[in-house]
């Protein structure tokens, strides 16, 4: 069987399951909708979580950036696990206490005000829609990619689907199709990963193979040298920067330390992240399904700067040297792609270098008419030795497309490491669900954000169950069209997008809630004011440096400016501050709202808070 | 009970709690303190100073090894520790709260 029929069968297969997880797990009433009835196990709820959590830029993007950053890549690996230490310690367990359903119904009740709950609803409303955006055309690449459907085309079946199974049991299913989809994910990720580092190194273990000696053949010569030492002295000798070194080029200590840290307060103030403690029955077990969350994630994350640096040697080695009759197979399959290209200087020998001499680029943004341009007045170039047409390398070196497309290296591993073609089509497989169960996480948190928060605790509180549940369903319904829509008119590339809804959940979320756990003192005005002032600076930064060409700010005494992904942390700090001062020119929380802290932080079994299983809803 | 009784008891369960909260937020502050040396300590601002050694028996940096994988690692660790430790202090107080309710009865 080819590729692509392999890969529509696991595709077709796969989505079959999850609609059919989806009918078992229908739901008839909101708590089902919002919160699967508080009856997911633990470890059940941390296998979802790790699907929700692993996203498209995860599965497919990561282990590309990792791989050209070396050591930097450690921002995306740290932050987006450190994260989960500040959920589980911080709010998970504070925030199932409470027991409600959403993340505005905390900041609601805690600062006893509707118009703080509209602004944290306006907040998790943006970051989500932010971060969908990022989903939905990752589905639609990996369509395009693994099954040339046009990806605007791919965008619309994943969005089919998703409406399917998240109208139709909201979080009941979308809890239940994710732990399907978590281990369509780590299965495909971790056999390609497992095959390459045998391949490379011998030990089946990847993370461990990462730092062990390369087998013989890919040594060239010298005696038992370690896989790492080997990259860098390539990476030297091709003009790289160092792979394993710290603080080189954009990414120096200020940056990555600030990004890092925009990544894990962002990861503990993502929506969608928060609501699945709302799902498990006790408080402990919202402690534990974080400490599973973690754990399921980290077998991902521990496996994919491996699978980083294996890609990494085995791109530059096989492409280096190589002649138009020797290029590996998967050069030409991706080359059609355009994710990949190659412009001699004249010799017939590929040199993929950090240099002008560069060979190898991408076509970016490019449309195939301008690339067919650049393509032949660059052979004009080569014909007439330089007197007529253009350098197509300096034209694609100006136009910043040096270096192929960091997304080859996942989707390029399995042909790497000469596997078989059923388990390319499984990496297919296993990035529509990455993105499909993110995806649906997020959607809910929108829906549930419209419905629950905005229109039945602010508009019409008397309103009946089913009215409720079914103003959920339409919302979620309206929520994938719209996603979809930014899919298909997307405001960057993937894990920009994605990067950039941390930095703004950081800023906004993260500390009205810390603060509202935390603190017996702050009132409603400060709160409210933190996270405007927060967010809105976050997004500012953002938008300016993205749309407007603002340069990075330095402060006047940062040598780089600071990453766009990291001012979240300046944002944070902004609105902790704010609300501080802010906090002595206005009342504390009423008495109801003293007694609700008081209660959410007591332990477990004492007080009436205990029984939220058996208390009417709200 | 008379009055009296009763509100003695009510301060110790508020004393009772008061005890609980001070033990989690010790808790929390060491394993944060864990968090931050490990994952921001380690893997950013020592891990230039950190790269000259080499994790024993392999050929990782131990800098670049901390931000690429010992972090993540130790946070798996950090959050198991932090399940067990709340699991004793919910059972020490649960055990204190019948105590001091026994006592008065």
């Amino acid at each position: 069987m080819s590729t692509q029929a392999w890969t529509f069968t696991f595709v077709g297969f796969t989505f079959a399951l999850y609609l059919t997880i989806a009918w078992l797990a229908r739901v008839r009433d909101t708590r089902g909708f919002y919160v699967a009835g508080r009856g997911v196990p633990a470890m059940a709820n941390g296998m979802a979580t790790a699907s929700d959590w692993m996203s498209a830029s995860s599965f497919i993007s990561m282990a590309g950036l990792i791989s050209v950053m070396g050591y930097a890549g450690g921002v995306y690996l740290m932050g987006w696990t450190g994260g989960y230490v500040l959920l589980a310690l911080l709010l998970a367990p504070y925030l199932r206490k409470f027991g409600h359903y959403t993340v505005p119904d905390f900041v609601g009740d805690r600062f006893n005000s509707d118009t703080a709950r509209v602004v944290s609803v306006m907040c998790a409303l943006f970051i989500c829609f932010v971060y969908v955006s990022g989903q939905m055309r990752g589905v639609g690449v990996v369509f395009s990619r693994f099954l040339e459907v046009d990806i605007n085309v791919g965008v619309m079946i994943g969005m089919a689907i998703v409406f399917v199974y998240a109208t139709l049991g909201g979080m009941k299913s979308i809890t239940w199709t994710q732990v399907a989809q978590y281990w369509v994910l780590i299965t495909a990720f971790l056999i390609v990963a497992i095959a390459i580092a045998i391949k490379l190194t011998g030990i089946p273990v990847p993370s461990l193979a990462m730092g062990s000696t390369l087998e013989p053949e890919y040594a060239s010569g010298q005696q038992a040298v370690y896989l790492l030492d080997r990259l860098n002295q390539i990476h030297a000798d091709l003009g790289f920067s160092s792979y394993t070194e710290p603080f080189t080029g954009s990414w120096d200590k200020v940056n990555v330390f600030m990004v890092t840290l925009a990544m894990m307060c962002g990861t503990a103030g993502l929506p969608h992240v928060i609501v699945r403690f709302y799902t498990v029955k006790t408080v402990q077990a919202a402690r534990w399904s974080a400490m599973w969350a973690l754990f399921f994630i980290a077998i991902l994350y521990v496996t994919a700067p491996a699978t980083a640096a294996f890609a990494r040697f085995f791109m530059i080695e096989s492409l280096n040297g190589a002649t138009e009759q020797t290029l590996p197979g998967w050069y030409d399959s991706w080359e059609q792609t355009g994710l990949i290209l190659w412009l001699d200087n004249g010799d017939g020998v590929v040199l993929h270098s950090n240099r002008d001499d560069n060979e190898i680029f991408r076509n970016g943004s490019l449309n195939p008419a301008e690339l067919t341009d650049i393509r032949v007045s660059h052979q004009q170039w080569l014909d007439s030795d330089g007197a007529n047409g253009d350098d197509g390398r300096e034209t694609l070196r100006e136009l910043g497309l040096s270096a192929p497309d960091n997304d080859i290296i996942l989707l390029a591993t399995p042909e790497m490491a000469e596997l078989a073609s059923w388990i390319i089509a499984l990496v297919a497989a296993g990035g529509l669900a990455a993105a499909l169960s993110t995806a649906s996480g997020l959607l809910l948190v929108i829906s549930s954000g419209v419905a629950h928060d905005l229109f039945y605790r602010v508009y019409k509180p008397d309103a009946p169950d089913s009215q409720r549940l079914l103003v959920g369903r339409t919302v979620i319904a309206i929520a994938v069209v719209i996603a979809g829509v930014i899919g298909i008119f997307p405001p960057g590339f993937v894990s920009e997008v994605v990067a950039f809804a941390f930095g703004l959940a950081a800023s906004s979320l993260f500390p009205v809630l810390l603060m509202g756990i935390f603190s017996k003192r702050v009132g409603t005005v400060p709160a409210i004011c933190g996270m405007i002032v927060g967010i809105t600076f976050t997004a500012s930064y953002i938008i300016a440096w993205r749309y407007f060409g603002m340069a990075p700010w330095t402060f006047g005494f940062l040598e780089q400016g600071i990453n766009p992904q990291g001012i979240g942390v300046i944002g944070m700090l902004l609105n902790f501050g704010v609300t501080i001062a802010l906090t002595p020119l206005f009342p504390g929380p009423s008495k109801e709202a003293q007694a609700m802290i008081d209660s959410v932080r007591e332990p477990e079994g004492f007080g009436p808070a205990a029984r939220i299983e058996q208390s009417v809803d709200h | 009970m008379n009055e009296a009784n009763e509100s003695s008891l009510e301060a110790r369960l508020k004393e009772s709690l008061d005890r609980y909260w001070r033990s989690n937020l010790r808790v929390m502050a060491a394993l944060l303190c864990l968090w931050a040396f490990v994952g921001l300590g380690c893997g950013i601002l020592f891990a230039d100073w950190l790269n000259q050694f080499k994790l024993p028996f392999t050929g990782f940096p131990l800098g670049f090894w901390f931000a690429q994988q010992g972090s993540i690692v130790v946070f798996v660790i950090c959050i198991l520790i932090y399940c067990l430790a709340m699991n004793r202090l919910d059972a020490k107080h649960h055990q204190e709260r019948i105590d001091i309710e026994r006592g008065e009865a």
